[in-house]
């Protein structure tokens, strides 16, 4: 599916050998021993009460406890148990999506407070102080070996940097000081050379801190659909208190007696507990996950935002084309044949290390199976901006290869001849977006190499995905239209810019939003800067400057512009699973209801009975197990909760209909087996 | 087959109403008809308002809240005062305090439900003066607050959603006072009541008996009744009095009248947002969910009674006629009380205190949904918007997008309205009979005991906080305990859901508006209107299971079987 497409779609494979977040097996013993004990501190009742819904059963639970010890009763007991449970199950689910951040945190946290560093003092001296005492502006010196104590700005030197422990790349980036890559990270080492860092991070704000706080689910706070979903949850739960309590009047008016602790089942029964119950993990998880991918997302709300965006813009290097133009045709002209027009251009690059050059050598090979040559005597005449040719000098003969109206001035200056052929054939490969490398023997023209942009494999398919989810992408290029036009055609982008510049993309970024559209891109450079905090979703490179990464609100630590479709996806998930989630528990009270209500009034009016039609063994046990499928289904759907709904590609009508199909229909009829199952098992073991 | 005509009959009118009223309903509230504006202008000068300064929702709830208080006040003291008023042939005295709150209450709100006889308590004044005034002015405040809570969808970055005088005023004199002049006519020329000159006396030469037969200005007051979704008869009879609703014509004419503006707002809806397909969808889910009442309803009236069958009389081919009129059967008084009971209309031509138990659980029912199928004048669309809300809300967050409703996002401050709006009529109903049940006041009020005295103090609780008036009959609502609940019923069932839908839709007129995409969650589909049922379905049964259980489930079960 879509993430497969993905890693091929990627220009570097992912590698993530100690990377910051690998996902965790959902039966990862350590976790899980920490969520049991989490789940119990968690009973706290400051926490409790920030989770209207859990807050109800935590409240019932201690009035059926209350109860049971004036009249004890198996049936309360049990009763009081399972709302116990149900409560801890909640807590657990919390937990467990907290548990599986904190692990990794514990590691990065472990680096910050080693960290030593080397102040640069005003007379040029240096002083050894705890990273955890830099100042904003301060100057501090990392050399060979050392951890860079904070995040800062090179202002002097060039360095190779081990940035594996927050990416988990295990190849060591250049940095060096003024442009786009002289952004540090704390953390990170120093493999070679020496750098003068300015720091620009606020002790305790470090991007390793947020970092920290970001996977542990500490500084989470609730994003605004959360927000919505729990006054909904709240307003359901509201209702349903009088509903319950009204019983009891109605119950007496009807000359029945109604037992508190089986009121208080319905209540629980009743208020949407099992999405009370995992609504925070959901969020955790969806944190999570995008971490799993190596982003960082600095609000819950950015990623919200990424599965609300109407717009992608996208850099065409990098994202859609894999950066580099690469030979793709030999195109001989004036008679000339491919073979001789191949192996001339093929000498013609011998010397020429560009990845253009070498995509010429590797054409010539593949088409011709012509070998590099061992030379005798040669020259090379490398590529000047004057020239714009280069080629070289071999046996006699002057090969030549640049752009065609500089290789056609060469050759009519030596009293050659321009074959008629030529003009058309470069006019045809520039339309098409293709850039002409003319190729010329001495006085006569051989042909033309087309060099072509190579769009990624995958990322056509991709964009049809997000034209089905009814996201639109524009293709962000510094290419003149016409070009830009063809490579959009072939990559499948709905719309592109062409001769982009900082000014004009943001003008579309803006215009888009006028029209009330939420926008995504990615971006590195300073100038990107201004684009990216305007966007709704800004993703920063790692490898881009500080600028960028400040006005983001994501990070991609991989630097793989492709990774925004991701996102996006995830974002969507993380409101699927919540819609989803709330759905199946609403409809699950259908069930509960034809369990309980018969049993409430069972005494007075038997035949209520005929309600029963899961014929579920006594009014007891029908309680019983409702209360106890209420809390089981908790458990039983922490893991969907973790790794969120299943999310295919598809438009939002294909996506309701799945999803009302599974969790609406399914949660109507799910309790219905499940309680009766459970209702037969407390039969059969003789209990009820 | 009579029936099947008749339903033939209704969905062609209607239709052609839908289509035609719909639109000319927009251009009434869009300003574009201007033909009466030589009566406007100088009501909007006697008023002291600027008709053509928008108010904020605020201003516009402000203005509702303080013209409903006036109104009470004033019918208040008219049918306290009558005694002392003209236009009292009859020589009534005045009502009763507790009755005339519950009175002045319940003809504001637009619920019409009467504590009293109207042929022997109100005055030929207190009727066309104040109640028949309410009748017009409560109807046409519920259009405009529906009109503004479209506002809401169709505008965008407004700070205003019109101006309630002005939305009324047109109101009444665009839409309820044409159509009411024009039926009023047929209802005479069949043959209702109109006179202003007092009871008649008679003297039956044959046994001798001799009675006085109260008469009154009954037709003009019957059509806006309808018309307006109101419900209160002139007669306590109400639709069953022959004076009221004299023939089959004046029958139909009366349930296509009550459905009429409330079926054809769906199509001012979808014409005011820019798309008719909005509103059939929200009309689709009206007409499913009602057509299923009324095929439930009509098929349980159509069973013997089973009274009837034990007394030994086993051949019941016209259904269960206890407390039906015979001129129309059971089949029609199915029809057109649940028509009433849909509408929060509230008029009767049967004693639903004598329907079977499914019969009367599905009148019942029917209000609990809410009264959205379709609902009052204007109360149905509004309160449909808000379930709509909720219903995008859901579904919009399975799709992976922050839920929109017509290109409105649907966040924190909507969801929250859009809960307090649907959810404070099941807590009144929930409540006030939880109180009923609970005091000796509220136990002495009921006729029956057992389940069937349950359902008639839930059924007169939940007719009235969903303002719609039809009574069970068979409690005895004359009581300070009664008059008082009562009052406190509607008042709220009226009032809290209309001021968080004016919230809404000025919290939705300041929005943007999201373009459309095929990620977004349509809302002119039938999957849409399916959900649109689900979760009205969802809140009422799941807020009323347990008390209908209690009431006409339980009744039935003790006959028999369910069904």
């Amino acid at each position: 599916m879509s993430l497969a497409t993905a890693e091929r779609a990627s220009s570097t494979p992912r590698r993530r050998p100690h990377g910051v977040a690998e996902a965790r097996s959902l039966l990862d013993r350590e976790i899980l021993g920490q969520a049991t004990i989490g789940s119990l501190k968690k009973l706290d009742p400051r926490v409790q009460v920030k989770n209207p819904v859990m807050f109800v059963v935590l409240v019932g639970t201690v009035v059926t406890l209350v109860e049971s010890i004036s009249h004890p009763t198996l049936f309360d007991w049990s009763i009081t148990a399972w709302l116990f449970l149900t409560v801890l199950f909640a807590n657990f689910a919390e937990a467990m999506a907290e548990g599986r951040g904190k692990a990794q945190a514990d590691t990065l946290r472990q680096m910050r407070s080693e960290t030593e560093a080397r102040r640069l003092l005003a007379n040029g001296t240096e002083q050894r102080v705890p990273a955890s005492q830099l100042a904003k502006g301060d100057l501090v010196v990392c050399e060979t070996t050392d951890l860079i104590p904070s995040d800062g700005e090179i202002v002097e030197g060039i360095a190779s940097v081990d940035e594996s422990a927050i990416t988990g790349e295990s190849a060591p980036v250049i940095r060096e000081s003024g442009g786009d890559r002289s952004a540090v990270t704390g953390g990170t080492r120093v493999l070679s050379d020496r750098i003068v860092v300015r720091i620009t991070a606020e002790r305790g704000h470090t991007f390793m801190d947020r970092m920290i706080g970001l996977v542990e689910g500490a500084s989470r706070q609730k994003t605004p659909n959360e927000v919505a979903l729990t006054i909904l949850l709240a307003a359901l739960t509201l209702i349903f208190l009088p509903v319950v309590v009204a019983l009891q009047p109605f119950g007496h008016y009807s000359g029945a007696t109604v037992s508190v602790v089986v009121l208080i089942s319905l209540l629980v029964c009743l208020i949407p507990t099992t999405i009370g119950a995992l609504l925070s993990a959901i969020g955790i998880a969806g944190m999570d996950r995008l971490v799993q991918r190596n982003v960082l997302a600095m609000s819950g709300r950015a990623v919200e935002a990424a599965g609300d965006t109407q717009t992608l813009l996208l850099d065409k290097t990098g994202t859609i084309t894999l950066g580099n133009r690469m030979a793709s045709a030999f195109l001989p002209v004036g008679g000339r044949t491919e073979e001789e027009l191949a192996a001339a251009a093929q000498l013609a690059s011998l010397a020429d290390e560009t990845p253009e050059g070498r995509s010429v050598v590797v054409l010539a090979k593949e088409r011709f199976n012509i070998r590099e040559r061992a030379l005798g005597e040669h020259d090379f005449v490398p590529f000047t901006a004057v020239t714009r040719m280069s080629g070289i000098d071999y046996d006699g003969r002057k090969i030549r290869k640049g752009a065609a109206d500089s290789v056609k001035k060469w050759v009519q200056e030596q009293g050659g001849h321009v074959p008629p052929d030529l003009d058309p054939l470069v006019e045809r490969i520039s339309r098409s977006g293709s850039t002409p490398l003319a190729v010329a023997d001495g006085p006569s023209v051989l042909g033309v190499i087309e060099l072509k942009d190579v769009v990624k494999e995958g990322i056509r398919e991709r964009f049809a995905e997000m034209r089905t989810l009814g996201i639109r992408t524009v293709m962000i290029t510094g290419d003149n239209p016409l070009t830009a036009a063809a490579i959009a055609q072939e990559a499948g982008v709905d719309d592109f810019l062409a001769e982009a510049t900082p000014e004009n993309k943001l003008e579309l970024i803006k215009s888009e939003q006028g029209g009330g559209k939420l926008v995504a891109m990615t971006g590195d450079g300073t100038n990107d800067a201004p684009a990216l905090a305007q966007a709704d979703v800004g993703v920063a490179m790692n490898t881009g400057t500080t600028a960028a990464k400040e006005a983001g609100n994501m990070v991609d630590l991989d630097s793989n512009p492709t990774k925004l479709l991701e996102i996006v996806e995830i974002g969507k998930q993380l409101l699927i699973t919540r819609g989803a989630l709330t759905t199946f528990s609403i409809a699950n009270d259908v069930a509960k209801y034809f369990a309980i209500i018969p049993a409430l009034f069972a005494a007075e009016y038997p035949q209520l009975n005929a309600l029963n039609i899961m014929k579920l063994h006594s009014p007891s046990s029908a309680v019983l197990s409702a209360v106890i499928f209420n809390a089981l289904v908790i458990i039983a759907l922490i893991p969907l909760a973790l790794r969120g709904v299943k999310f295919r590609p598809m438009n939002a009508a294909q996506i309701l209909r799945r999803n009302v199909f599974i969790y609406g229909l399914g949660g109507i009829v799910v309790p219905f087996i499940f309680i009766k199952l459970i209702d037969l098992f407390l039969t059969a073991v003789g209990w009820y | 087959m009579r029936f099947f005509w008749s339903i033939v009959l209704l969905v062609v009118t209607l239709g052609l109403s839908w289509r035609f009223l719909g639109s000319y309903m927009a251009a009434v509230y869009e300003g574009r008809v201007k033909f009466l504006a030589w009566l406007e202008r100088p009501t909007y000068r006697l008023l002291g308002v600027d008709p053509d300064r928008e108010q904020t929702w605020q201003r516009y709830a402000g203005a509702m809240v303080v013209y409903s208080g006036v109104a009470i006040l004033v019918v208040y003291g008219m049918i306290r005062l009558q005694g002392h008023l003209p236009g009292n042939p009859q020589h009534l005295g005045g009502v009763s305090p507790w009755l005339s709150w519950n009175t002045a209450v319940s003809f504001t709100s637009n619920t019409n439900w009467q504590n009293y006889s109207g042929e022997s308590t109100m005055s030929y004044l207190s009727q066309m003066g104040t109640l028949a005034v309410q009748n017009f002015v409560s109807a046409s405040v519920g259009i405009a607050v529906a009109i503004a809570l479209v506002r809401g969808f169709a505008r965008k970055g407004s700070s205003t959603i019109g101006n309630f005088w002005v939305d009324t005023i047109r109101g009444i004199y665009y839409i309820l006072l044409p159509i009411a002049l024009v039926f009023a006519v047929i209802f005479v020329a069949e043959g209702a009541v109109q006179t202003l000159a007092g009871p008649v006396s008679y003297h039956n030469l044959m046994n001798g008996a001799r009675g006085v037969i109260p008469r009154g200005p009954v037709a003009s007051q019957e059509v806006i009744k309808q018309l307006g979704t109101n419900g209160g008869g002139y007669f306590n009879a109400n639709g069953a009095s022959p004076f009221e609703n004299p023939t089959g014509l004046t029958n139909f004419l009366s349930y296509f009248l009550i459905l009429v503006i409330p079926v054809s707002l769906t199509y001012t809806f979808g014409k005011m947002v820019g798309s008719i397909r909005q509103g059939v969808a929200l009309l689709m889910a009206m007409v499913i969910l009602f057509g299923t009442w009324v095929g439930v309803a009509t098929w349980a009236e159509m069973q013997p009674n089973p009274a009837v069958a034990a007394a030994g009389i086993k051949h019941q081919p016209n259904g269960n006629m206890e407390g039906k009129e015979v001129r129309f059967g059971a089949s029609q008084s199915a029809l057109y009380d649940i028509v009433s009971t849909q509408t929060s209309t509230g008029s009767v031509d049967g004693s639903n205190d004598s329907y079977t138990p499914i019969g009367g659980m599905m009148l019942l029912t029917g209000m609990m949904l809410g009264e959205v199928t379709p609902g009052g004048v204007g109360s149905g669309l509004y309160t449909i918007l808000i379930y709509a809300i909720i219903a995008v809300f859901l579904g919009g967050l399975m799709v992976g997008r922050t839920p929109e409703y017509l290109g409105k996002k649907i966040q924190a401050t909507e969801v929250k309205l859009a809960a307090l709006g649907s959810l404070v009529m099941p807590l009144t109903v929930i409540v006030s009979v939880g109180i009923a049940v609970a005091t000796a006041a509220g136990r002495a009020g009921p006729l029956n005991h057992g389940p069937h005295g349950f359902t008639e103090i839930l059924y007169a609780l939940t007719s009235q906080s969903n303002n719609n008036g039809s009574a069970f009959a068979g409690l005895n609502g004359n009581t300070t305990f009664y008059n008082v609940i009562g009052g406190i019923d509607m008042l709220l069932g009226r009032f809290a859901i209309i001021i968080p839908a004016l919230a809404l839709a000025g919290a939705l007129a300041k929005k943007e508006v999201v373009p459309a995409s095929a990620g977004t969650f349509r809302t002119d589909t039938p999957m849409f209107t399916g959900l649109v049922i689900g979760v009205i379905l969802i809140i009422g049964a799941l807020t009323f299971f347990p008390a209908v259980s209690l009431g006409p489930i339980v009744e039935q079960l003790i006959h028999g079987r369910f069904f």
